[in-house]
């Protein structure tokens, strides 16, 4: 399974559909949105946490949240 | 006369908020807590019109109407319930044109609520640099709204909002969108069920147990029967809803928005991938770390020192001023040496919270979360802890005061409860002159210094202290708090002079305010157990003169000696001997327990209160250290202070909660009595089981 926990620096992904059962109603409300165009700006040591741009919001969230959003490379 | 205007500042975090409230406010502002919570509250007046006022509230940051923290929940108890003093009669959102799309999805679910909403879209200045243009007449048509376009740098388009905010009765209570539409059904049932009430408050209410707070649910009887839809089915609902509000956003923002793409590349990411590289960015860090290290270690000594001699000057001058008396001796010993010991935590304060405003500021802290909490969380600590703990290297307090950027509870509170633990500077006079006493002036390998590197050894214990508690404290401490994990990593920005200002100002009044009068107060009783006494204690002079009748002392003697006595007979004297059954077992005597007694005023009076009792007239290291290096051990006849009762003493210190200002400042910042105390407890209690350990094993 492709997620957001896989992506290299400089690729470019979509996100699809998830549930809000695994992925915090937080991080759809700060614009992780399904459809929504996400790439890996940095990582911090042992990849944890991830540097990400979604749609232009700037977000860092852990690597344990991102291997639950799985994405689609464009 | 008119009544106020109750405004309500409401936004994302970073938004500017605090800016446009400093904008509006000035310096007439006034920062406490929410009762109950250590939440800061924020609130100023302006006065408009013939000395009417308008009365302005700055709300935490928030993302959304659904709290997950108890900041955020803070505003959710305010927009649901009408009884609230503080309750709005309008909220203005404030928004950053640059992130305009995720910042109205919070709009438009205050505009659910019916409030009468203004939009304030800051950072104008930015637009051009940017190139973003915005339809803002369109904009206000389709979200049903007035804007006021600002920018909190320039101080431009304030006029506007003023007069938006005077004329809010004119402004429309209806929702922006219709988000309803995304479970027709199941909303007309709720409609049905309470007529009277607005809809989307009533979704709040059955939808805030998913999340987080506890609302009154008074007014709302029967409510219990809308849940029986599952949680998951609950969230389903609420992952719709903010789904359509961003499709509604979207739309809108097509219209009226536009941002040129070309200009993306920019600063921000150039300085991203060196400040928050995986090599650099840490040198970097280290590198403010240092010199945050260096001005309240090296830089602020230098008004303290100023502060030291002032407050010893202007004590002086009243004793010789005043009539003698109890009265004088009060002021001149109590009181003013008890000011000075406040005002002497300026410096490190202000030099502290200039750093950490401009760290904020500029937007760095958010990539200093990023680069730490890998390492941070493991010990139940945030990334922003590492300040705090390096600060507390320097003295406790401002360090604890620091810990008010960490937005998470349990992460806070586990910061302010291990602080304490680590160097700080006021242990040092304690370390030096007992580690020349009782470790030998060798060297390692013929290279390092064997005292030296007991105090390194120190300085590392009290980290290692820190971080272990830490650790267990994660695990022990019972507290709801976010689970996960996300930041934004807010743009670079150059500071805004104001904001810094207003910051150190504001934390310098908080402390001496705050903490300050508890400082003095037990400042002032440890002073009067050291000057009164029982009994003989009134009779020192006569009774020293009769003991050393034989000895042709000059006056200074005597008069060193007469303190002594007093000393040993005063109520701390009195203390000290009674607590000498519980710390013989760690190889103290009775005058090392009035140390330690009168310590707490502050770690290094040790050395000055051993100087008295020993009747060395100066505080000069090597008289105090000859004369107790001739001290002797009243039950083993060995030297008082060897090796065994050094270690024990350096041991205790280590790690014993002793300091009132400490206990004061996490009364102040926890808005409680249980944790400080408990900290006392708990600190004291590994202290004297530690010291006890290692004088039994070494002795
Ligand atoms: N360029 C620009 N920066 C601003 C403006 N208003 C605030 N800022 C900056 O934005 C950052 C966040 O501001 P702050 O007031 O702390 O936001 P809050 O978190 O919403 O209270 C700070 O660095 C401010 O200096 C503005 O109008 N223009
Ligand atoms: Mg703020």
């Amino acid at each position: 399974m492709l997620t957001i926990a896989s992506l290299k620096k400089g690729q470019r992904a979509i996100i699809k559909e998830f549930s809000v059962d695994v992925v915090p109603l937080k991080l759809l409300e700060m614009g992780c949105l399904p459809g929504n165009e996400v790439h890996l700006v940095q990582t911090a040591p042992f990849q944890d946490p991830l540097y990400l741009n979604i749609n232009g919001s700037h977000l860092a969230i852990r690597r344990e949240t991102a291997s639950k959003i799985e994405i689609e490379l464009i | 006369m008119a009544k106020q205007i109750n405004v309500a500042l409401i936004g994302n975090p970073n938004t500017g908020k605090t800016s446009v409230f400093n904008r509006l406010t000035g310096l007439n502002q006034k920062v406490g807590n929410y009762p109950g919570i250590t939440v800061e509250k924020k609130q100023g007046i302006y006065k408009y019109g013939r000395g009417r006022k308008v009365h302005i509230l700055d709300l935490p940051g928030t993302y959304s109407l659904n709290a997950s923290s108890v900041d955020e929940n803070v505003v959710i108890e305010l927009l649901l319930n009408k009884n609230d003093k503080d309750f709005p009669d309008v909220a203005v959102v404030v928004a950053d044109v640059e992130n305009l799309k995720r910042n109205l999805l919070l709009f438009t679910q205050i505009k659910d609520l019916g409030i009468p909403t203004i939009l304030a879209i800051n950072m104008a200045d930015r637009m051009k640099r940017k190139a973003i243009t915005l339809d803002v007449q369109l904009l206000e048509e389709k979200l049903k709204t007035k804007i006021a376009l600002i920018s909190s740098r320039k101080n431009e388009g304030f006029d506007n909002l003023k007069d938006l905010i005077e004329n809010y009765a004119t402004l429309s209570t209806k929702p922006s969108l219709n988000a309803s539409r995304i479970a027709p059904e199941y909303f007309d049932r709720l409609r049905k069920a309470f007529p009277q009430q607005d809809l989307y408050k009533l979704w709040l209410v059955i939808t805030q147990d998913v999340n987080f707070g506890k609302l009154d649910r008074q007014e709302f009887k029967g409510i219990a029967s809308f849940k029986t839809e599952s949680v998951s089915n609950l969230k389903r609902l609420q992952q719709k809803e903010t789904v359509a509000r961003y499709q509604f956003i979207n739309e809108t923002l097509k219209e009226t928005l536009h941002i040129d793409v070309e200009n993306a590349k920019d600063l921000r990411s150039r300085l991203d991938r060196v400040l928050t590289h995986k090599i650099w960015g840490y040198v970097i860090f280290f590198g403010i770390l240092l010199l945050i290290f260096q001005a309240i270690f090296d830089w602020s000594s230098y008004p303290m020192d100023f502060i030291d001699t002032t407050f010893a000057s202007l004590s002086e001058w009243t004793k010789t001023t005043l009539p003698p008396g109890d009265f004088t001796d009060l002021i001149a010993e109590g009181i003013i040496p008890g000011l000075g010991g406040i005002v002497i935590f300026i410096p490190q304060i202000a030099f502290l919270f200039l750093f950490i405003s401009i760290l904020e500021e500029t937007g760095y802290m958010s990539r200093v979360v990023f680069l730490m909490d890998r390492i941070m969380r493991r010990f139940g600590l945030s990334g922003k802890s590492v300040v705090p703990l390096v600060a507390g290297t320097a003295c406790a307090i401002p360090a604890i005061m620091a810990t008010r950027n960490i937005e998470n509870w349990k992460e806070r509170l586990i910061t302010i409860l291990v602080t304490p633990f680590t160097t700080c500077s006021a242990r040092l006079p304690v370390y030096l002159i007992i580690i020349a006493l009782v470790i030998p002036d060798d060297r390692v390998l013929g290279i390092f210094s064997l005292q030296g590197l007991t105090l390194m050894f120190m300085y590392l214990l009290g980290f290692g202290a820190a971080i272990f508690s830490a650790y267990i404290l994660d695990k022990v401490l019972k507290i709801r708090s976010r689970s996960f994990f996300v930041v934004e990593m807010p743009n670079y920005k150059i500071p805004l002079p104001k904001n810094v200002l207003i910051t150190v100002v504001e934390k310098t009044k908080a402390f001496v305010l705050g903490a300050g009068k508890i400082i003095l107060a037990i400042s002032i009783i440890l002073w009067v157990l050291a000057s009164y006494g029982p009994g003989s204690f009134n009779d020192a002079e006569s009774i020293v003169r009769q003991q050393f009748a034989s000895e042709n002392l000059n006056e200074e003697e005597i008069a060193m000696h007469v303190d002594s006595y007093k000393l040993e007979n005063s109520y701390i004297g009195k203390i000290g001997h009674a607590i000498e059954p519980a710390v013989r077992p760690l190889g103290y005597d009775w005058k090392i327990g009035i140390a330690i007694v009168s310590s707490f005023a502050a770690r290094e009076v040790f050395v000055g209160t051993l100087a008295t009792i020993y009747s060395v007239g100066s505080e000069e290291e090597e008289t105090i250290k000859n004369r107790m290096a001739a001290e002797v051990n009243p039950v083993l006849g060995t030297p008082l202070f060897n090796f065994a009762s050094g270690v024990s003493l350096l041991l205790f210190y280590a790690f014993a909660m002793q300091c009132m200002s400490t206990l004061a400042i996490v009364k102040r910042e926890t808005n409680s009595w249980k944790w400080p105390m408990w900290q006392l407890v708990v600190m004291s209690a590994i202290a004297y089981v530690v010291a006890l350990a290692a004088f039994q094993f070494l002795k």
